[in-house]
């Protein structure tokens, strides 16, 4: 089995994970970046993560023969204070030209307030005028219809975006079509006690077919699970699905996706 | 697959959760004070699940979802917790990752 991991939240996870990950067939992680589990007090804080992402962590996976891209982004959780905001967007281009960069995201709403709102569009702004690939984060909980229906007007509403270069993440049975309807991309996130089960993911593919889909595991801080996407790809034999379309699922649409950017490349 | 094929992969894991749940309203009936407005959306929620359709889980997500449509004005301290709280619902804290 092969796969790629689209969204992991690497700089949270021990040096175990990665071997784990490489041994179970992993070909290249991905990592958004996000909140830390606080929120940082500066400018220079978001400077060091970008440079963590962009320069260290890539040092850390090749230990282990894995590449790793990134994404870049002020995340939702972090927007409340504007002038920050700006600062760290503005901040953000210095760091597009990395060889790991693929986009700028995991960007979003967290409680859909409005300013959070004007920080995503600042940030699609951004987006549209470097050209990048963009990553949606989608609230959690109760928060994620509506700031589903908010995030995907505000794409909309940006003419310059194309919806197949975005991926609407952690969709689950309520918001998968908001997003595919619309022409984007959905992931599905793997998680235990939240976001989506395996089964139900695979009951998402099975009614909704496998176009613009992928899964990933999110893992990070919290509860969560490094391997659930090739654990999901033991779920989706036991249901009968062949190896293509597991292959299709876990490799072929995340690195279709991902290769829309140039500097993503797979080791041959 | 077949139902029977989903019946033998899922019954008994789908049968414990079912259990689960059950305990849970118990425990929760068990304990002193009122309920709020977290166990009041589950319950409706509940309600769902007897009613025929195949999109179960879907509306089950709604019936716990936000339905407004405007932003609210600030974020402040406090996350998702489950269930919606109404317009004017306070939250319950709670550490959230990815």
């Amino acid at each position: 089995m092969r796969f790629i991991e689209p969204h992991a939240h690497m700089v949270s996870r021990t040096t175990d994970d990665y071997l784990s990950l490489a041994a179970a067939g992993c070909e290249a992680v991905c990592e958004p970046a996000f909140w830390a589990g606080f929120d940082r007090g500066s400018v220079e804080g978001f400077h060091d993560y970008f440079c963590q992402l962009t320069v260290h962590e890539p040092r850390r996976a090749a230990k282990f023969g894995l590449p790793h891209f990134t994404w870049l982004c002020l995340n939702p959780k972090e927007a409340e204070d504007l002038q920050l905001a700006a600062e760290v967007i503005e901040m953000i281009p210095e760091f597009l030209e990395c060889p790991n960069v693929l986009g700028i995201g995991e960007i979003g709403l967290n409680r859909n307030s409005r300013n959070e709102l004007k920080a995503l569009e600042m940030q699609v702004d951004l987006a549209a005028r470097y050209r990048q690939l963009i990553l949606v984060h989608t609230p959690h909980l109760e928060d994620k219809l509506k700031g589903t229906r908010l995030i995907i007007d505000a794409l909309k509403s940006d003419r310059r975006i194309a919806p197949e270069r975005v991926i609407i993440d952690h969709v689950e049975e309520h918001t998968i079509a908001l997003a595919l309807d619309a022409g984007f991309w959905a992931g599905m996130t793997l998680y235990p006690e939240s976001k989506c089960t395996a089964a139900r993911a695979i009951d998402m593919i099975e009614t909704y077919g496998a176009e613009r889909l992928w899964m990933n595991s999110a893992c990070d801080w919290g509860v969560s699970v490094p391997l659930a996407v090739p654990r999901a790809a033991l779920e989706m034999r036991r249901r009968g699905h062949s190896a293509a379309e597991v292959d299709r699922m876990l490799h072929g649409n995340p690195a279709k996706f991902l290769g829309q950017s140039p500097k993503f490349k797979l080791q041959q | 697959m077949t139902r029977r094929q989903v019946l033998d992969l899922y019954f008994v894991e789908a049968r414990s959760k079912l259990v689960d749940v059950a305990a849970f309203l118990d425990r929760a009936q068990r304990a002193d004070g009122a309920d709020d407005f977290r166990l009041k959306s589950f319950r409706a929620a509940l309600g769902q699940l007897r009613s025929g359709g195949p999109d179960r889980a879907r509306r089950v997500l709604l019936r716990l979802s936000d339905p407004t449509a405007k932003p609210i004005e600030a974020a402040g301290n406090q996350n998702a917790c489950g269930a919606w709280a109404g317009s004017k619902g306070t939250r319950i804290k709670k550490k959230e990752g990815g």
